[in-house]
């Protein structure tokens, strides 16, 4: 089976994935990777814990006077259906739907997008409504540093998808390029994995208090 | 190349197989969507609602994001298909060390 060899619905093969060597090697190599992200998003975690509410003075903002439930609800709820949809982008990748795959992938974006704006304007909002900022807390270098690379990720995820869909949008499904789109689906779905830790430990059980 | 695949000597068979294995994947991802959803509005409820104390909501709502992760793990990001031994090792080694982490860091260290 080879990566440039053109395919139809009835030649190809049910795991596109894992069709070539290389596609083997990308998916090892990428849930090593995978694997690694974890511990540094929990070294990230384990700082924000014990830095939580540390604060130079007692004017300043604590977690529980930031933090707003409909924000939280709004960003998860976006990132949350931006996995389903490319879950739906990887069905379509199977059943080498090429269009509607684009489709999907393009709706995943639409929402990634959607939830990285809304970040901003909460940084933003945080900076000037309550003084919370990187440098003004320990309590505040450790959240942005947390939920920054948070959205680093999914400003990266964004990118990747995107390069992906244009570089992609006149070569149509093969061997080639299917690992590559499965391979960004798990990067999407990972994120999609540290956000609930965050809504739960950052957002929830900071106005737990 | 054909060879390469399961093949029946009719690849209408086969077609049919698949698009049915992929109608029931897409099934069992469309319940974990919903359990996702429904976990997590649980979790804001439980956090929006006065009457629990924080000794009751912290754990509860870690164990709903825990519950909800596993959903994603294995159906989202296919971890229950075979062939995902090396990637659960890796997974679990990188949680096993940020436990630790998390651990030391929540109970030994303080100022």
């Amino acid at each position: 089976m080879q990566a440039e060899e053109k395919f139809t619905y009835e030649t190809w093969p049910a795991a596109p994935e894992k069709a070539t060597l290389e596609a083997k090697n990308k998916f090892l190599g990428f849930w090593f990777f995978l694997g690694g992200e974890t511990v540094l998003f929990a070294t990230l975690f384990a700082t924000y814990l014990a830095l939580k509410d540390k604060v130079p003075n007692a004017e300043a903002a604590l977690a529980k006077d930031i933090f707003e439930i409909p924000l939280a609800f709004a960003a998860t709820m976006l990132l949350l259906t931006s996995s389903l949809t490319s879950v739906y982008a990887m069905y379509h990748m199977k059943n080498f739907n090429f269009k509607k795959m684009q489709m999907w992938l393009g709706l995943t974006v639409l929402l990634g997008a959607l939830f990285l704006a809304l970040e901003i304007y909460e940084f933003n909002h945080y900076v000037h409504k309550f003084e919370h900022t990187f440098t003004s807390s320990a309590f505040g270098s450790a959240f942005y540093t947390l939920v920054g690379f948070h959205g680093g990720h999914v400003a990266f995820g964004l990118a990747w998808i995107i390069t992906l869909m244009v570089r992609n949008s006149k070569r149509g499904l093969n061997l080639y390029n299917a690992p590559k789109f499965y391979v960004a689906s798990l990067y999407w779905h990972f994120i999609d994995v540290v956000w609930v830790f965050i809504f739960t430990v950052v957002y929830l059980m900071g106005m737990v208090g | 190349m054909a060879n390469q695949q399961p093949s029946s000597g009719n690849p209408r068979v086969d077609i049919e197989y698949r698009r049915k294995k992929s109608a029931e994947e897409m099934r069992y991802q469309i319940v974990s969507f919903t359990l996702m959803i429904f976990l997590t509005i649980v979790a804001f409820v439980a956090v929006g609602y006065e009457g629990f104390s924080g000794w009751f909501t912290v754990p509860f709502i870690l164990l709903l994001a825990v519950i909800q992760v596993i959903f994603q793990l294995y159906y989202f990001m296919h971890m229950s298909h075979k062939g995902h031994e090396a990637p659960a090792l890796f997974l679990y080694s990188g949680v096993a060390v940020g436990a630790i982490t998390i651990l030391a860091f929540t109970t030994i260290i303080w100022w």
